[in-house]
């Protein structure tokens, strides 16, 4: 009975219109729709499982005996041995199987189709995310932060690294998870199938805000991917004069970046076209005005421990930071 | 009312694999034993890590290395001929002898790894190789410095006459230990000395 | 027929007790060699460890029912489930089988003590001492930190200044030497400390399961005390092990981390198992089923352990290769697992049943097995892992083997032994109350954790947000914990009532085969006035078992089976057919192992607080104390020994 209730509740939300954000049940990539597969079939060995052994240890326990006789008499095992054979043996099958089917998908999803045609580098830092977009030619390459962009049915090749701590990049809905350790390069790719917006999370636990280090993964159509990549390589709109921009040349670019400034802070995110960005603070809220107000004041309210201090700036300064910020689409 | 059905004479602790000790100090040689295979594993591992070469700033000398193994191997041979003819032939001069010139020898070996410690052109904390290089050999040298305090034991109780009578199991024992260790030092040798020559 | 009372106020029996009594008073709590008495300090200290790691628990349950609480700071709740995870993998679930095995080892196995009565007093007040330097760190809210893996970079100095994992790894170095000692005891006590005729293959299952796991953590544990000792150096000597700056690596942590990690999973569980083994077949009425099967499964699964210890590495980016062997590796070692499940269920199905309170802990066990068995089984496929592993799934995981093949079997097992530890029965309904409570609450508590994990949640997390999704699961698990805790409650109630006020339990309530129910509730301090002659397996079941003509000696009187009362001793014999071949004299009440130990705990404060005078006075201590321990004293040689029929 309680078996049944698991099942149905291990099966409804996953049958639900549109899944988790996080889960990997349903995946919209070939990678993670090759491990979804092997999922779905390991978790329905595992449920069988668990019912036949279930149901047996239910008939051992309840099948009739002559009533009240607890007496030790002798034993001849020979017939349950064998019996026990027979399970170890099927099991074996199984597990040989499963063995195999694992051995197959690896190696199906380890290397990407073609060369990646697009290479991306990913840097983990408590706790964000360094994003920096690789081409042939060297003009073209930019730096942006926390959401990766990436065009639909491309493979396109991730390089994980780490600046400080082992963090893990994982997005569920495109593939499994690959660890970011300093001082070593670990390569992944990804192949999404379908238009849309992936949520992706750190899985290894990295410190104080690790539960908060989150990102987006945003797949755009190739021709939408080229026209987003030609603008992220265009400098910040607006004059250099801004008073906006003086204020948070004081006070944000020791630790910020923003193209086409004079702002060239590398300690925290590059806020370049932080205005057409869908969330801030490693995909902890969307991207409002009075969000980004809000954690300019609270920072470490918000997010205790992460290494943005909480600068105390007057009314006027947070006004004149955050409409500049917004206005840099 | 029962019977005494047999009587059996039986030692009383027993020497050797009869006894328990032995089979103690089995285990504690075994974890040991393992202590060093993980010390020489990450050694490996992280000399296998680096891009450039490994030891970083070329093979350690052997100027002191060798004559240092040549003294360790040496004392074995010494404790054993000391403590193995003891249980036939109680002879305690000989005993004391080995011992003494074993905790000598010991002691040279401490002093001379001391040195050669010293004129290293790196400490500890340098880089990975050297913290690999001083926790293998730093963790040899402090088994040489149990075994030597274990000798020392032995040999105070020895002059006491503690093993004047029937009974003297610790010294087969404690001999043990001093063998362990210097077997552990061959396998220290040949990878932090012996094999960076032939990279 | 005289019984085992009788013996004990016979002149036979009151001489065996002035030779093996503990003396009275303060001196003697603190000097006792007795195994019993050691194995029972196990118990309840490891329980009330259990207790506090169970607390933490709660208290994190609390800070996860709903999404974007705040009653826990992320610095707290990585202090707690840093806390939760060590306490119960080191302070709580080895000891506890370790006080299982020192109570029950040497009556299961005839003999009159383990082989190194001090050495077995150290290694409790070590654990008890090491336990309390661990958690000396909590007032100060300096607690480890760092998860109890304790993965570099993240616990180097330059993430994680304060001493938090300062105390963990030095803890863990010190508490290492209690399990390392330990468990040359159990080896040795078993190759060499048995009664006649109690051959390999006769013995208990929980002696299989405790030996293997002992030859295991001798060879595991040196792995993570190197690493911590590592960790340690490289925080404040400022070596560079682990630290990328100077070319160390992040990932050598991990491999020796693991190396000890997995070896020491399958030592958490395999006694577990075989207190199952050996005490679900008396409420079957019958013996196991397939006794060398499970047998040689337990060593198996052991000897399989030390190849996987990868797969808690499968996302690290090491190479495919080396991936697919362990995964394969890991799908391998659930054979002898599921051997051993078929042999209870056989056992079970072939069986006399008796519902007892034990019975219901061993079935739920079964079943519980299963199921953390098979998301093991989902795991050990690295493809799939890729999703799984950092999840909540594995959460899910860890705690239905953790809780299902190890607290589950404990908790049946005390009420099944408490009868004989203390004299008195628990009481059956608060019994059957506790289980239900338990199995309802742990189930309810857990098994939603596998939708959460596929759901994609991940874990260490302190909060999550609303939209991920899993807020009413995570609701679920939180009442779920506190219906379990309210089931230990009932456990500790059940206890508290049957120490007061249990009913009598005479010296075989279970009617169980084996040498621990022919003595009286509690034993006598020398455990058996003559020492056996093992014939069988079931040694109180022959007469009925009729597997052969042979009968075991179990002294009923003072003259029946081997004598040895020329002092402190017991029987030694060889290690595979129990041929006696040595007399073995006990040590008597010893203050050494308690100074030894408190030696150790100074050593180790000086080294945690740069103390060198501290730490040198703990290393001069341990010398003194080491050279008065092992000083050699004089004995006969040999000495005659009577049998009698």
């Amino acid at each position: 009975m309680r078996r049944l209730a698991a099942l149905c509740l291990l099966v409804a939300p996953l049958a639900g219109c549109s899944g988790p954000p996080l889960g990997y049940l349903d995946a919209t990539s070939p990678v993670a729709g090759a491990i979804a597969r092997l999922g779905w079939g390991l978790t329905v060995i595992s449920v069988g499982v668990c019912l036949i052994v279930g149901l047996l240890l239910i008939i051992a326990i309840y099948r009739r005996r002559p009533d009240g006789d607890l007496s030790v008499t002798p034993v001849n095992d020979r017939t349950p041995i064998r019996w026990i054979g027979v399970g170890v043996a099927i099991s074996t099958v199984f597990l040989l199987g499963s063995a195999v089917w694992t051995l197959v998908t690896v190696h199906s999803i380890g290397e990407p189709p073609q060369a990646g045609a697009l290479s991306i580098d990913v840097i983990g830092q408590e706790w964000w995310w360094g994003v920096k977009y690789h081409s042939s030619d060297p003009a073209r390459e930019f730096t942006t932060a926390n959401q990766l962009v990436i065009p639909v049915n491309v493979p396109v090749q991730i390089n994980l690294t780490s600046r400080d701590v082992i963090h893990s990049f994982w997005v569920p809905k495109l593939g499994g998870k690959m660890d970011m350790i300093p001082s070593r390069t670990n390569v992944t790719w990804l192949e999404a199938d379908k238009i849309g917006e992936y949520r992706g999370q750190c899985s290894e636990f990295c410190g104080l805000q690790h539960a908060n280090m989150a990102f987006n993964v945003k797949v755009l159509s190739q021709a939408d991917f080229k026209a987003w990549w030609d603008h992220q390589l265009q400098p910040a709109t607006g004059s250099p004069d801004d008073p906006r921009l003086r204020t948070f040349m004081v006070r944000c670019a020791a630790c910020h970046t923003i193209r086409g400034t004079q702002a060239g802070g590398i300690l925290g995110p590059d806020l370049s076209h932080f205005g057409s960005r869908d969330s801030l603070a490693a995909d902890l809220m969307p991207n409002t005005p009075e969000n980004l107000r809000n954690w300019i004041n609270n920072t470490q309210t918000i997010k205790p421990g992460a290494k943005m201090p909480e600068l105390h700036m007057l009314a006027s300064e947070t006004s004149d930071v955050t409409s500049y910020l917004e206005g840099l689409k | 009312m029962n019977e005494i059905a047999r009587r059996e004479i039986l030692p009383v602790g027993g020497v050797d694999t009869v006894s328990t000790a032995w089979w103690g100090m089995a285990c504690l040689i075994a974890t040991e034993a393992i202590l060093f295979v993980y010390l020489i594993f990450s050694y490996v591992y992280l000399g296998s890590q680096q891009a450039g070469p490994w030891p970083p700033s070329g093979p350690p000398s052997l100027k002191l290395a060798i004559p240092n193994t040549v003294i360790l191997i040496a004392s074995s041979f010494l404790l054993g001929w000391g403590v193995l003819p003891f249980k036939r032939r109680h002879d305690k001069r000989r005993l004391v002898l080995a011992l003494a010139g074993t905790i000598g020898l010991g002691a040279i070996f401490i002093t001379i790894q001391g040195f050669e410690w010293a004129s290293k052109p790196f400490v500890f904390s340098t880089n990975a190789y050297t913290s690999a290089f001083f926790i293998l050999t730093g963790v040899h040298m402090a088994h040489v410095a149990v075994g030597v305090l274990i000798l020392i034991m032995l040999l105070i109780w020895t002059l006491m006459g503690r093993f004047d009578g029937p009974h003297h199991e610790h010294l087969p024992l404690g001999a043990l230990y001093w063998h362990f260790v210097d077997v552990v030092w061959l396998a220290v040798f040949t990878t932090a000395y012996l094999v960076p020559q032939f990279k | 027929m005289v019984t085992q009372a009788e013996t004990i106020d016979s002149p036979e029996g009151r001489k065996l007790l002035s030779l093996w009594e503990t003396a009275p008073g303060l001196y003697g709590w603190l000097a006792s060699v007795d195994h019993k008495s050691i194995g029972i300090r196990y118990l309840c200290t490891a329980f009330f460890f259990l207790i506090i790691g169970g607390i933490e628990a709660l208290v994190m349950r609390v800070q996860l029912a709903q999404p974007d609480l705040k009653v826990l700071s992320p610095d707290a709740y990585n202090q707690l489930f840093s806390m939760h995870g060590t306490t119960m993998m080191f302070l709580y679930a080895l000891p506890m089988l370790s006080g299982f095995s020192n109570y029950l080892w040497p009556l299961m196995l005839g003999s009159r003590d383990m082989a190194f009565p001090r050495l077995n007093a150290l290694s409790y007040w070590v654990f008890l001492l090491a336990g309390i330097f661990l958690y000396v760190s909590f007032p100060i809210g300096q607690a480890p930190n760092g998860g109890w893996f304790a993965y570099v970079p993240n616990t180097s100095l330059p993430y994680d200044p304060g001493i938090n994992m300062d105390v963990y790894a030095l803890g863990l170095i010190f508490l290492g030497v209690s399990t390392v000692v330990g468990s040359a005891n159990f080896i040795v006590t078993l190759l060499r400390c048995r009664a006649p005729g109690m051959s390999v293959n006769r013995l208990p299952i929980i002696v299989w399961g405790t030996f293997t796991a002992s030859a295991a953590n001798l060879l595991a544990v040196p792995a993570v005390s190197l690493a911590c000792a590592m960790l340690w150096l490289d925080r404040r000597y400022g070596t560079h092990f682990f630290e990328v700056s100077g070319g160390g690596q992040p990932l050598l942590w991990q491999h020796l981390f693991w190396i000890f990690g997995h070896p020491w999973v399958y030592a958490l569980v395999l006694p577990a198992m075989g207190i199952v083994s050996d005490a679900l077949p008396v409420f079957c009425r019958r013996p196991l089923v397939g006794y060398t099967l499970v047998a040689i499964s337990t060593v198996a699964t052991m000897i399989l352990g030390f190849g996987v210890w990868v797969h808690h590495m499968f996302a690290t980016g090491l190479p495919v290769m080396s991936l697919s062997f362990f995964s394969a590796a890991s799908f391998v070692i659930a054979v002898p697992s599921a051997i051993g499940v078929f042999c209870w269920i056989a056992t079970i199905w072939t069986g006399k049943l008796q519902f007892k309170t034990p019975f219901l802990f061993f079935a739920g066990f079964v079943m519980l097995f299963v199921i953390g068995g098979v998301s093991g089984f989902m795991t050990a496929s690295v493809a799939l892992d890729w999703q799984l592993t950092d999840s909540y799934f594995i959460v899910a995981h860890l705690h239905y083997v953790l809780l299902g093949i190890n607290v589950f079997p404990v908790v049946g097992g005390i009420y099944y032994w408490f009868p004989k530890m203390s004299g008195k029965m628990l009481d059956e309904r608060l019994g059957r109350w506790t289980f239900w409570t338990m199995f309802i609450g742990f189930n309810v508590a857990f098994f939603p954790m596998h939708v959460t994990g596929l759901m994609g949640m991940p874990r260490r997390v302190y909060t999550y947000p609303a939209e991920m999704g899993v807020g009413w699961l995570n609701l679920i698990s939180s009442i779920g914990a506190f219906v379990f805790a309210i089931g230990v409650l009932l456990f500790l109630i059940n206890i508290a009532k049957g120490l007061k006020s249990g009913a009598p339990a005479g010296n075989n309530p279970w009617d169980a085969p084996t040498l621990e129910w022919a003595t009286t509730s509690p034993p006598p301090v020398y455990n058996f006035a003559t020492i056996p002659q093992v014939a069988s397996r079931y040694p109180l079941w022959e007469d009925r078992l009729k597997e052969s003509d042979e009968r075991s000696i179990i002294g009923d009187l003072a003259r029946d089976g081997m004598v040895l009362d020329k002092g402190k001793e017991t029987i030694g014999v060889t290690p595979l057919d129990a041929e006696p071949n040595v007399v073995l004299k006990m040590p008597g009440d010893s203050i050494l192992p308690f100074l030894l130990a408190l030696g150790m705990t100074a050593l180790f404060f000086g080294l945690l607080a740069h103390v060198i005078w501290l730490t040198a006075l703990g290393v001069v201590c341990e010398i003194v104390i080491l050279a008065l321990w092992l000083t050699p004293k004089p004995h006969v040689a040999e000495e005659e020994v009577e049998v009698y029929e």
